[in-house]
């Protein structure tokens, strides 16, 4: 018998449009969640790169990455401590748009993403294909803010959201799947919020993670 | 069992530390020594299948076995502070995984670095597992905890904080009032800034490890005024929890 905690219901029913995955709650807030201090970035040096297992590796200034093509997004984020957020609008560049600018080798299946300030994250680059995500430069209308991962954040919304790297400097193609920051400390290799695969042990493979540091 | 199951705790205890915070302490069939600073999930499933999840933060040190300490601030109109501290009672169950969390954790890095903690309102938690910790390990860091509270009545844990402070030399308890200090305070009484996080600092003997947890606004600025002191960005960790408004 399922375990029921007795008087206990919704508090706000989540009816509409949109839906919650298990375990979350809606909020209007935007929460911040970051291990350590904000980096504060000079636009005069910033710089993104396409690097790793490509023929030709990439690098855009603030500027060329700017005169990019740019679209809004309107998507529902997802973060792994609970809270979710409906209909979040953005501004910024797909990476379908930036893939178009290198010549992939065949073996290039992972991406780790890589930020100002040391952090990575990993994901399967089919994740970052058609449609599903972006580099965002604005939100709601202003340029992303530093506490939010500006100037420029990855975006993957069908993804817990510690997968949308703040301040990214860039992505490098993998052959293989590398755990980054979050994951080295148990939490998913994947992050599937309809799964909740919060952590190692959520993921299906049941990857080893006995040796990591949760 | 992994403790990453989901269990089954019993409530042993309910305490209330000032009039929107209470302690849960809850016995575990599968109690994991944690980490201070490490926290638990907690699962709340209604009779029509709705179940909803947050953390907490481990108030008690992994020196306490059998049982964890959770201490919730009741946010206005929160749907699982709300229960915990309206719905639940001694003898009660509730569901939860964890230990969780591999990077606000102390002891980390240098062991033996001292220590400043900083915390704002119900961030003071996984501080306190830190201090509780410390204590009753025996460890020899010199430790600085500098703690922000809007008003006399809100300070969490205040009577054990003082009586550790009085009985070890090596404990400085800087408090912080916002909003209204108690009468004839001669201790800080605005916003933590700048001269306060030197002072701070200055209280102990070297460059200490930082944990900070409290609301955004809080951690954002704190963060950065220690990066402005000159502590590198390694020695500065963070965690933010509890409402982002202003
Ligand atoms: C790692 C971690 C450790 C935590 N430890 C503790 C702890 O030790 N003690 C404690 O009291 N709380 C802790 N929290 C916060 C806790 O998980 C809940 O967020 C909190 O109890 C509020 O939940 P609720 O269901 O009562 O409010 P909700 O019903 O979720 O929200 C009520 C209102 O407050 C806002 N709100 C509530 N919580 C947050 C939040 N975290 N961020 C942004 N907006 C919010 C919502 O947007 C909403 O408008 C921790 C959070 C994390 C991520």
């Amino acid at each position: 018998m399922p375990f029921i905690n007795k008087g206990f219901h919704a508090k706000r029913p989540t009816d509409g449009p949109h839906k919650l995955p298990p375990g979350q709650y809606e909020t209007q807030d935007f929460p911040v969640l970051t291990a350590g201090p904000t980096p504060r970035i000079n636009l005069a040096n910033w710089e993104f790169r396409l690097e790793g297992l490509v023929e030709n590796p990439v690098k855009w200034s603030w500027n060329e990455f700017n005169a990019l093509p740019q679209q809004d997004f309107n998507p529902d984020i997802h973060c792994v401590t609970k809270w979710s957020k409906f209909d979040t609008k953005w501004r910024g560049v797909s990476l379908d748009t930036l893939l178009e600018h290198v010549q992939l080798q065949p073996e290039a299946e992972f991406v780790l993403a890589f930020s100002y300030g040391g952090y990575t994250t990993n994901l399967p680059l089919a994740d970052l294909r058609n449609g599903q995500a972006f580099i965002g430069l604005q939100y709601e209308g202003k340029p992303l803010t530093p506490e939010h991962g500006g100037p420029a954040r990855l975006v993957v919304p069908h993804l817990y959201f510690w997968k949308s790297a703040k301040w990214v400097q860039g992505l490098r193609l993998l052959g293989v799947n590398k755990p980054g920051f979050w994951e080295e400390a148990g939490y998913s290799m994947y992050g599937d919020p309809w799964k909740e695969q919060r952590y190692g042990s959520d993921d299906d493979d049941e990857t080893d993670t006995s040796s990591l540091r949760l | 069992m992994s403790r990453l199951d989901w269990q089954i705790g019993t409530v042993a205890a309910i305490t209330t530390d000032t009039p929107r915070v209470k302690t849960l302490t809850l016995s575990l069939p599968n109690w994991t020594a944690h980490r201070a600073g490490q926290h638990y999930d907690l699962r709340l499933s209604a009779p029509d299948g709705y179940q909803t999840e947050r953390s907490y933060s481990i108030a008690s040190p992994p020196e306490q076995t059998g049982e964890i300490a959770l201490t919730v601030e009741l946010i206005a109109d929160g749907e699982v502070s709300g229960y915990l501290h309206e719905g639940v009672a001694v003898g009660d169950q509730l569901e939860l995984r964890g230990p969780i969390g591999g990077y606000f954790v102390w002891p980390a890095g240098a062991p033996d670095a001292p220590l400043l903690l900083v915390a704002g309102g119900s961030g003071v938690v996984p501080l306190m597992a830190m201090l509780r910790h410390r204590q009753r390990a025996g460890l020899p860091s010199p430790a600085v905890l500098l703690f922000s509270i809007r008003t006399p009545e809100e300070v969490i844990y205040q009577q054990e904080l003082e009586a550790m402070a009085q009985a070890d030399p090596a404990f400085t308890l800087l408090l912080a009032y916002t909003r209204q200090a108690p009468a004839g305070w001669a201790g800080y009484h605005r916003r933590i800034d700048a001269a306060m996080l030197a002072e701070a600092v200055a209280r102990l003997p070297g460059a200490p490890q930082c944990y900070v947890c409290g609301p955004t606004g809080l951690v954002e600025s704190v963060a950065t005024l220690l990066q402005a002191q000159g502590l590198p960005d390694e020695a500065i960790r963070t965690e933010r929890f509890g409402p982002t408004g202003p």
